[in-house]
């Protein structure tokens, strides 16, 4: 057992010790040590695993056994990366799709809310993937995609489906009135002042009452509709099928998602995309280079805050209900986590993210009080061990492959 | 450096129409006022430098032309026509393209990305492609490193880059901020006949620089800054046997 490793794990572990001691021994007014030193040890335990499978690696027994086992695990992996990537999706795509076959309305429930997360990482992902924009009130446009249904629906009887478009529009613009002021800011300010906004559309929400009836929250709006035709006794007719069912929403939602996911492909390859990574590279190059960076930044918020209206406007239509409060900065915290967390700028790794930090805490409802603490050592873990991401972006690997594959070997 | 050819060309007798002409510029970054009056003209197909001490506004000039940092009052003018009201895109479709100071390349594209960056305003894809290979001609370290990530070229290659890339948007004129910044003094001399090479090929350039010897012994004429104002205006040959300037730039 390596010295050093094992100073790391007595440090861990008394650090670990002091945070979660009274955070956990506390959950009234007397400490619950019993309670406290279990979710402790257990971590500890954790910890010691770790120790322990390093020391063993270390030993060399993992290399004797790798090499026994090595030619049969290459073979199995080098057939498993072979396999074209439209498989995987496939695959994806089909498990995603029985899923709600298979499972009660609770995980359906979840899995929606998964999606709708999954669909706002994909949008923040453009903003602070793509372009580099560090935004922390992107929440506030999903709640302007959620308000602009609920008020057209309540007030004109516009439907789910006409007022998508509406919303996009009425999202982007929001995207760029906050966009434009801070176009010439960096870094920490332009992360303040995007959660200063943030928080100014959830107070006006909040505050306005005559317009979205305040912390009540607006109720009564009507569910998507899907219209088709079919035979009826008085002959062919036009069928207004209302998306009530779980499922039905689910379904909606999924398409939504994987609409976003080719969405934002496509962007992410196109010139535009392109341009976007240049400037998060380095602005000043990115405009000498002839790149329009005013536009373009201002077109990355609106398309980060229409992806934000679309899910919005479902989510509002889903529960027929919207109040303020489900638009808190710290929704705001969760979306950026999941780009963060996924790898900022990949596409699958949002994805896996959006899965893991909306479906585990879900699993782990009993742990209630402490899943934040397990989100934040979460967020702190991969930051230290896996800076890049859960999944990095691919997209620098693939166009090496397209550059390899183009320039004649001479 | 008489070993190489980098003697200063006799200025040819006719008057050569300036494809830039920059007349009474003020520019201010805040409440500094940075460039006080800034007025001279580069005359197509030359060489001309821009020598000064730090923070004297050379690199305020460069920016200026290029639309990135807005003239307050002036005016510049691009084979007769004003862009000082341009965005940097714009003034980037004219024809005039530049090279960020301290080789600003892309760290996180590779070569290839950084190259096409450089042609982000063009649609010609074959003359593009020309284009390139003209740039591997000119560096052809570049061309082993096609595949690389920017950050990872050394201190040279990307002086080479970002000045490839400034090429592959065809310009006409070339505006080089500092391109010896930091760089080994044989990469210097290297970098200093590329720019010869590129100037015979009909690209006018414009060239800011600290290393005022290097930058005087390619240039047809020099301009000499001091505090956001341009204080002498010479031949570069002259320049170069001017006692306060030997005494202030060139270390004599």
């Amino acid at each position: 057992m390596a010295k050093s490793d094992f100073k790391k794990f007595i440090i861990y572990s008394l650090f670990l010790g002091i945070l979660i001691l009274p955070m956990v021994g506390f959950p009234g007014r007397t400490f619950e040590a019993v309670r406290a030193f279990t979710i402790w040890g257990g971590i500890v335990g954790i910890l010691a695993l770790w120790l322990l499978n390093k020391t063993v690696r270390r030993s060399g027994v993992y290399q004797r056994t790798a090499t026994t086992f090595s030619p049969l695990k290459n073979t199995v992996l080098e057939k498993f990366y072979k396999l074209p990537t439209k498989y995987a999706i496939l695959a994806l795509l089909i498990a995603v799709a029985i899923y709600p076959l298979l499972a009660n309305n609770y995980m359906i429930d979840v899995g929606i809310t998964c999606l709708i997360y999954i669909v706002l990482g994909l949008g923040l992902n453009i903003v602070v993937g793509l372009a580099g924009l560090l935004d922390l009130g992107y929440i506030a446009f999903y709640a302007v995609g959620a308000y602009s249904y609920s008020l057209l629906n309540l007030h004109f009887g516009i439907s789910f489906w006409l007022s998508l478009p509406i919303g996009i529009i009425i999202g982007a613009i929001f995207g760029c009135i906050i966009g434009y002021p801070t176009l010439r800011m960096r870094g920490d300010y332009l992360a303040i002042v995007t959660m200063g906004f943030g928080e100014i559309i959830r107070l006006v929400l909040n505050n306005w009452d005559k317009l979205t009836k305040g912390p009540n929250g607006l109720l009564g709006m009507s569910k998507p509709t899907v219209i088709y035709p079919a035979f009826t006794e008085s002959g062919l007719e036009w069928v207004v099928y209302s998306l009530r069912s779980l499922h039905a929403l689910y379904y909606l939602m999924f398409i939504i998602a994987v609409l976003t996911v080719i969405g934002v492909r496509r962007l992410d390859n196109s010139r535009i995309g392109r341009a976007w990574v240049a400037i998060r590279e380095d602005e000043v190059a990115a405009e000498l280079s002839g790149v329009p960076t005013t536009w373009l930044k201002l077109l990355a918020y609106a398309m980060g805050a229409a992806f934000a209206s679309v899910v919005g406007a479902f989510f509002a239509a889903k529960l027929s209900y919207t109040n303020p409060n489900f638009f808190i900065f710290m929704e705001s915290c969760i979306v950026l986590c999941i780009v963060v967390l996924g790898g900022v700028g990949s596409i699958p790794g949002v994805i896996l993210a959006g899965i893991v930090l909306i479906a585990v805490p879900e699993v782990f409802r009993e742990f209630q009080d402490y899943r934040m603490l397990a989100f934040g050592l979460a967020m702190a873990a991969m930051m230290v061990l896996r800076p890049e991401g859960l999944i990095p972006a691919t997209r620098r690997k693939r166009e090496l492959h397209e550059t390899d594959e183009s320039s004649p070997e001479d | 450096m008489k070993q190489m050819n980098l003697l200063p060309r006799i200025e040819k007798m006719t008057v050569k129409e300036p494809i830039l002409v920059l007349k009474d510029v003020h520019t201010y970054y805040g409440n500094i006022h940075a460039l006080k009056g800034i007025s001279c003209d580069i005359p197509a197909g030359d060489i001309v430098c821009l020598i000064g001490a730090n923070g004297a506004g050379k690199s305020t000039t460069l920016l200026t032309i290029f639309g990135v940092q807005r003239a307050t009052q002036g005016e510049i003018r691009f084979k007769g026509h004003p862009i000082h009201r341009l965005r940097p895109e714009q003034v980037a479709a004219k024809g005039i393209s530049q090279t960020p100071e301290g080789r600003q390349i892309f760290p996180r594209m590779t070569t290839l990305e950084n190259l096409e960056m450089g042609a982000y305003l063009r649609n010609d894809k074959a003359e593009v492609a020309k284009d390139m290979e003209w740039v591997f001609g000119l560096f052809p370290v570049l061309k082993d490193r096609t595949r690389q990530l920017g950050g990872t070229l050394s201190g040279g290659e990307q002086q080479m880059l970002a000045i490839g890339r400034a090429l592959m948007s065809r310009p006409e004129l070339l505006l080089l901020d500092e391109p010896s910044l930091g760089l080994a003094p044989k990469l210097v001399e290297k970098i200093f006949e590329t720019i010869l090479e590129i100037n015979k090929m009909g690209v006018t350039i414009f060239l800011v620089e600290q290393n005022a010897h290097m930058a005087l012994s390619i240039s047809n004429r020099g301009f000499v800054m001091e505090t956001g104002r341009i204080v002498l205006t010479d031949r570069a040959a002259r320049l170069l046997e001017n006692e306060k300037v030997k005494k202030a730039y060139l270390g004599e």
